[in-house]
């Protein structure tokens, strides 16, 4: 009964999608106030609907329901509860139901945050935020339907896959979808303007803070993911340029740029085409992030599901929303005029260097990632690209970009005079390089030539980013949460750049076969093997290892990494023992049975990468405290004094 | 106006690749591989065991093998590692491991740690053999008869599921049916 009633609750949140989009569009297009009035109404009912499908779909996971298909193939009666919930959004089709389900949530959170939005344009926003829905609803509807039978049932289910048991699965994809699904609001706003067909200082004001919110929680969601590859997938990577990992990352750096554009457009008026059409890239990316991921195109680590009937309704999808979005802008943005201008110094040119920089950086990753399919496509053969291609192409456009981060943050707008903070610049140089040279030399003895640049970019970054805030301070001037937030977020950045030059130039690694009381020595650390002993998990039978690790002859830890091996689907997955020390993480891995007592272990020593995902979440803390700027939420018409240049007169 | 018109006239060529692409990708959702029905390509490479040792295509002349390419640096592979391990004990047909742009002590590390499935390894540092075999990336696994033709292609990790209804049906047919 369940499952029908979550069904239809979806066929009914499908028409008042359609019913959304057709009076946010629809209404302001012929000035028809009443149909505009209705959209809020579309909304709630929409939103009412997608919930009460998804928890029809989690009920029937909690109850074990195994006549349905989903549920039988991705669960199981020896599943733990805690699985059982989160297997929800195990697979596709209930990864799409969650994708659904936040959209609905952003789109109450823009209705009811539209308030001190010119009706018109909040309806027409709502509207293309209908349309979005729409498309998703109708291919969840039509491909990948979550609540289809089983006739028989099955006796019981085949289980969640393996690799997706841990807590990382609960809140991994709920977060990175949020991000995902967040652009469409930035999105949205985009549509909305060209619709309208006026783009002012205010638009930018009401659309930063959705998209530094957007923006905070994709960062949190790559870093989870990360961190979740790192423990799970059992051999110490933290970042392997998979598609799945790529589809996440290009929309993070359009996004970032985004950002960063938006605050162009606010305080200038400057960049309106440029700000709109990174608002359309960010979304396209995301969702040609779902089609890549879901429709079989490209095969990866992640695709759980794929299907190519699928990916041709989403490529249609695709069309329709890209496609019409780009003609639009097409047919719109000439109308924006920008009509100050600034000097080569100015703030505005160095934010303008990071929006082409990110771009750059952002179709490096675009292009490695379909390069195998675009030449398959032009019939050239297949090319092949991984690390080897990612890691040095993408450092061609980071490196510069940290370097302009340092000065253009002390760049004024409009005028390009760097006078007043050269001075301070250069010292903060001086004692980066130091800092930075002296922990790559002194700290550890070898290091490549990058490593001191990439410790010195990171160090300067702070500094430089700690110079104006600590100004205010001592002239008892409050600092704004926005700046609080640009602040935090820099900081963060700058600790990631740091925390990644450390582990990509000082991991170690070494893979050792150890009897029982045999031991190993890497770097600082002793690990002396004690045997392995058998463990019985709820749904799986595993061997744990023991091994205590020293450090220059002081007790560090036990550690105790497991095999695996689940019932249902007889895999075997590795569970990593990690443990930080000394700003290093000690992961230990169990390799194979050797026999006679003998097991091979995989030790790596990888410093301060632990610090890489806290530098994630500081920058997405940043974000959080940016978008909380109470600024955002007074309209600019009430302010007195406007900011200093402004160009007043758009569209 | 035209330079308003770029972005559009670049999505729709995208369009056109992707569409092209699915294409490509029949049922079973893999890019097809130009060299299913043809002669795999012939190869003298070092082996990763012993680099003095090569490993030939000509010595594998008149037997079925899996030709699997790999490398530590992908997470795939890691994953369907297991499943390798289970195709080597069967012991049906032998698998021939091509380690790609990889570090040889690396390799050498994994295969200690994780077992060995392979009859035997051959190193690709620059990559060309992969291109040869057309790789889009790894992992990929290759079921070549014992004329030297490709039957079946798999991209993604190998799973015990494709083992048992696509790869080893196609050995046992011709084989005689072990299993």
């Amino acid at each position: 009964m369940l499952p029908e009633l979550g069904h239809f609750a979806l066929i009914l949140a499908l028409l008042l999608a359609g019913l959304q989009a057709f009076f946010g569009i629809a209404g302001p297009a012929f000035a028809r106030e009443r149909w505009s009035n209705a959209v809020t109404f579309a909304v709630a009912g929409q939103a009412v609907m997608v919930a009460t499908a998804a928890a029809c779909l989690i009920t029937s996971f909690v109850n074990e329901d195994f006549s349905v298909a989903y549920v039988a193939e991705n669960s199981n009666s020896a599943l733990p509860l805690f699985y059982r919930v989160a297997a929800m959004w195990g697979a596709h089709e209930g990864s799409l139901l969650l994708w659904i389900l936040l959209l609905a949530g952003w789109t109450v959170a823009v209705a009811l945050g539209s308030g001190r939005l010119p009706p018109r344009f909040a309806a027409r926003v709502l509207g293309v935020l209908g349309v979005v829905s729409f498309g998703f609803l109708l291919f969840t509807l039509a491909t990948s339907n979550p609540f289809l039978r089983l006739d028989p049932p099955a006796p019981d289910g085949r289980d969640l896959n393996p690799i997706l048991q841990d807590p990382g699965l609960a809140v991994h994809p709920p977060i990175l979808y949020t991000g995902y699904v967040g652009f469409s609001v930035a999105f949205a706003f985009a549509c909305a303007a060209m619709l309208e067909g006026k783009l002012d200082q205010n638009w930018a004001r009401w659309t930063r803070p959705w998209t530094t919110s957007a923006w905070a929680f994709l960062t949190c969601g790559i870093a989870l993911g990360s961190f979740w590859a790192y423990y799970e997938l059992g051999w110490g990577g933290f970042w392997f340029w998979d598609p799945v990992e790529n589809a996440s990352f290009m929309p993070w750096l359009v996004g970032t740029a985004l950002v960063h554009s938006l605050a162009v457009t606010d305080k200038r008026g400057l960049f309106k085409s440029w700000t709109l059409l990174l608002a359309i890239l960010a979304f396209s990316l995301s969702l040609l992030g779902t089609f890549l991921v879901r429709s079989g195109v490209l095969v990866s680590v992640h695709s759980f599901a794929a299907d190519p009937t699928r990916g041709i309704f989403i490529l249609a999808f695709l069309i329709i929303m890209i496609g019409g979005a780009l003609a639009l802008y097409a047919w719109r943005a000439p109308l924006l005029r920008s009509s100050a201008g600034f000097e080569l110094g100015a703030r505005e040119s160095f934010l303008l260097f990071n929006n082409v920089l990110l771009v750059i950086a952002a179709a490096t990753v675009f292009a490695g990632t379909l390069a195998p399919l675009i030449s398959d496509a032009l019939k050239l053969g297949t090319l092949s690209v991984g690390p080897p291609y990612f890691n040095p192409t993408f450092m061609v456009s980071m490196l510069p970009l940290m370097a302009l981060l340092a000065v253009g943050i002390h760049a004024n707008w409009k005028r390009g005079r760097l006078k007043d903070s050269e001075r301070m610049l250069l010292l903060t140089l001086l004692a980066a390089a130091v800092l930075g040279c002296g922990f790559a030399y002194g700290l550890y003895s070898h290091a490549s030539v990058l490593t001191p640049v990439g410790l010195t970019l990171g160090v300067w970054i702070v500094l430089s980013s700690l110079l104006d805030p600590i100004d205010r301070w001592r002239r008892g001037l409050t600092l704004p949460r926005a700046v609080l937030g640009m602040t935090v977020a820099h900081c963060g950045l700058a600790l990631a750049v740091f925390a990644l030059t450390t582990v990509q130039s000082f991991t170690l690694e070494r893979d050792v076969a150890l009897a029982p009381g045999g031991t190993a020595t890497v770097g600082s650390y002793e690990f002396r093997f004690g045997g392995v002993k058998p463990v019985q998990g709820p749904n799986y039978d595993a061997v744990a290892g023991s091994v205590t690790v020293t450090r220059h002859g002081a007790p560090v830890a036990v550690m105790s990494p497991q095999k695996r091996s689940y019932w249902v689907q007889h895999q075997v997955t590795s569970e990593t023992a990690i443990r930080v020390d000394h700003g290093n993480n000690v992961l230990l891995a169990l390799g194979e049975d050797l026999g006679a007592g003998r097991w091979s272990i995989r030790i790596q020593i990888r410093p301060l990468v632990s610090l890489v995902w806290i530098a994630a979440f500081i920058m997405a803390v940043g974000g959080a405290l940016a978008a909380s700027d109470r600024r955002y939420r007074t309209a600019r018409a009430l302010e007195s004094a406007p900011v200093e240049g402004a160009a007043g007169q758009p569209g | 106006m035209t330079r308003f018109l770029l972005p559009l006239a670049a999505f729709v060529l995208l369009a056109v690749v992707l569409a092209i692409g699915i294409r490509h990708s029949p049922e079973k959702g893999v890019i097809a591989s130009p060299l299913l029905g043809k002669p795999a390509p012939q190869f003298a490479l070092p082996s990763l065991t012993d680099p003095a040792q090569q490993v030939r295509s000509t010595d594998l002349k008149g037997h079925w093998y899996l030709f699997n390419v790999w490398g530590t640096w992908c997470g795939g592979c890691r994953e369907e590692h297991e499943t390798l391990l289970q195709v080597h004990h069967a012991g049906v047909v032998p698998i021939i491991g091509l380690d790609w742009k990889d570090d040889d002590t690396q390799a050498l590390g994994w295969l200690t740690q994780l077992g060995n499935p392979y009859q035997s390894v051959a190193t690709d540092h620059s990559g060309r053999e992969a291109i040869e075999w057309g790789v889009y990336g790894a992992p990929e696994t290759f079921l070549v008869n014992p004329q030297g033709i490709v039957v079946y292609k798999h991209i993604g990790a190998l799973t015990t599921d494709t083992w048992t209804r696509e790869i080893l049906p196609r050995v046992s047919a011709t084989a005689g049916g072990s299993s």
